[in-house]
Parts: structure tokens; sequence; C-alpha cells
């Protein structure tokens, strides 16, 4: 009877001890992906500031050295300023296409959309007036 | 952002603070998510008035246009001071995170802080010379949408620090407690987005009127 209390004892700390492995493991993978974690943030902030000169190089190089017809200049300035909002979003604001981070990107979305129509819908109505009765307010 | 770790660790958009700072990382939940939906809405504003800007940059009744008042120069000193601040606050949002120490924490903030006023210095300087040269809001319809977009711009950033100023002060008084990182946390989303809507001035108003 006594011999089978003690084996169970026995038992007892020996899961105590598997526990407290256990835990310590889990310790040590948590400081391992805070490591990882806390490389992985810096490395966003110095692609953002790397992409972002660059973006902004481009735009006021072309501005004030290269002589191109105005056309050109406005897709080269327009198309940069677009892919460097999408580059503040993901390494400044750290918004991703992640599964963890639907909902807010969802509400970006959407409020993209609402910018759209709303500001789309203004830019052409008044243009096709000045167009039609103001000539001289189209630029 | 954490992918392959637990999801839990991903509460709200953004930066997360993580588990290290437990208290203050289940009260960004709602905090960050509800100053995400203020931000969007800030960003309407934004989007009409650039649609404004652009359906009167042929109004210029005679007066001063884009090319004759804009300054390339200005412009791009403006762009750096907010760009280069823009990743300083995501390097006191770092050192925050990763207790880093309240000294490093409080450099950061305060190279931040200098080149954001920095770039209000510059701003004012360029609408001073615009306004010596006859570019004042009431002189034309453009210059009226220009003085409603770009200093509305400014003045964002002027509110953005004096509440850095603020949680400063909180500092100050509290330590780097929940209230500190809580809102440090929605002052750099609202630094960050700032920045972005400044991408779309340089661009649109700036490099668009110069070209």
């Amino acid at each position: 009877m006594r011999a089978h209390e003690s084996n169970a004892q026995d038992t007892q700390t020996l899961d105590q001890n598997t526990d407290q492995n256990t835990q310590a493991q889990q310790r040590g993978h948590d400081d391992e992906d805070l490591a990882r974690e806390r490389q992985r943030d810096f490395r966003s902030y110095g692609w953002g500031l790397f992409l972002s000169l660059v973006l902004t190089l481009i735009p006021f190089g072309v501005a004030a050295f290269v002589p191109l017809p105005s056309i050109a200049h406005w897709i080269i300035i327009g198309e940069c300023a677009v892919v460097q909002i999408i580059v503040h979003f993901r390494f400044f604001l750290h918004i991703s296409f992640s599964r963890n981070t639907r909902e807010d990107l969802q509400l970006i979305l959407f409020t993209v959309l609402i910018i759209t129509i709303l500001a789309g819908g203004t830019l052409w109505i008044l243009f096709d007036l000045y167009y039609r009765m103001m000539p001289g307010m189209a630029p | 952002m954490t992918t392959h770790t637990a999801g839990a660790s991903t509460r709200h958009p953004g930066l997360n603070l993580g588990e290290p700072h437990e208290e203050a990382h289940s009260a960004n939940e709602e905090l960050v998510f509800g100053f995400w939906v203020f931000m969007m809405s800030d960003f309407i504003i934004f989007g009409l008035l650039f649609a404004t800007y652009v359906t009167m940059l042929g109004g210029t009744a005679g007066g001063p246009g884009p090319s004759d008042l804009l300054e390339m120069k200005g412009a791009f000193i403006e762009t750096m001071l907010l760009l280069a601040s823009s990743f300083t606050f995501g390097m006191a949002s770092l050192s925050l995170k990763y207790h880093q120490g309240t000294a490093k924490l409080i450099g950061w903030l305060v190279v931040t802080l200098l080149l954001g006023l920095g770039f209000l210095a510059h701003e004012l300087k360029d609408f001073h010379t615009m306004i010596s040269e006859g570019g004042y809001p009431s002189r034309s319809g453009y210059l009226s949408a220009f003085f409603s977009l770009v200093p509305l711009h400014g003045l964002h950033v002027a509110g953005a620090c004096l509440w850095m100023l603020a949680i400063f002060g909180q500092m100050a008084v509290h330590r780097i407690d929940t209230q500190v990182k809580t809102g440090l946390t929605r002052l750099a989303i609202l630094w960050h987005f700032l920045d972005i809507v400044w991408i779309v001035i340089f661009s649109l108003v700036y490099l668009g009127g110069l070209t």
C-alpha cells in the first residue's frame, strides 16, 4: 500500500519536473520569438525609410532636372506617390494582407472606396460642367 | 504581425506592444481600432479637399497661380523633415515595445518633435513668402482651396506636436504607465498618417503644380 503511494508521489514529482522543463523550453522559445520579432520590426522601419527615400527622390529629381512632356511627369509623380503610400502603410503602419489584420485592411479599403466615389465624382461632374459651360476654368 | 506564433498576440492593426506590456496591449485592442476609424474619417476630409483643390486649379481670377507661388526647394526640405520624423517615431515605438530604456525612448521622441517643429517652421516661412507675393487666401478660388488644404495638414502636425508635449507631461508625473503606452501607440498612427497625407500634398500640389 505504502509502496504504491510513494510510486504515485514519484510520478507526481516527475510530472512536475517535466512541467518545469516545458515551461523553461516555452520561455526559451518566447525569447527567440521576441528576438526574431524585434529584428523584423527594425528591418520593417529600415526598409520603409529606404523605399520612401527612393520614391521621394525619383519624382523630385524628374520634376526638377529631366525635361519631359508634362503628361509623362504627371504619370511618374502619380505612380511614385501611390507606391509610396502603400510602402508607408506596409512598413510604418504595419498593415498587411495577413489574416490577423483583416478587419482594419477592410476599413482602409472601404475608406478608399468612399474617397474614390466622392472625390472622383466631384472631379467628373465639375470638369464636365467646366467643359460645357466655363472653358476658362479648365486648367 | 506575428504570423507564426499565436494569433492572440496581434490584437489590433499596426505595431502591437505584445505580451510583455499585457495591460496596455489589451487596452489598445479597442482604443487603436477606434483611432483608426477616426483616422479614416480624417482621410475622407483630406480626400475631398484634394478634389476641391484640383477643381479650383483654373480659378486663379487673374492672380498668381501654382507656378508663380510654389517653390520646389521648400517642399523638398519639408518632405525630408517629415519622412525622417516618421522613421524616428518608429524607432521610439520600438524602444517602447522592447524596453530599451526611458532615455532612448525620450531621445527618439524629442528628435521626432524637433523634426516636426522644423517642418512647421519651414511651412510657415513658405506661407509668409506666398502671402507677401500676393498669394493670400482671399485673392482667388485657387488660393482659398490651397489655404484650406495645406495649412489644415500643418494644423494636424501642430496638434500632434502638442499631443506629444502632453505625453511628455504624463511621463514626468506617472512614469511610463499604461496610459502613456496607449497614447504613444495612437500618436504613432497619427504621425505616420500625416506623412501619408503629405505625400499626396507634395505630389499633387507642389510637383503637379510646378511641372
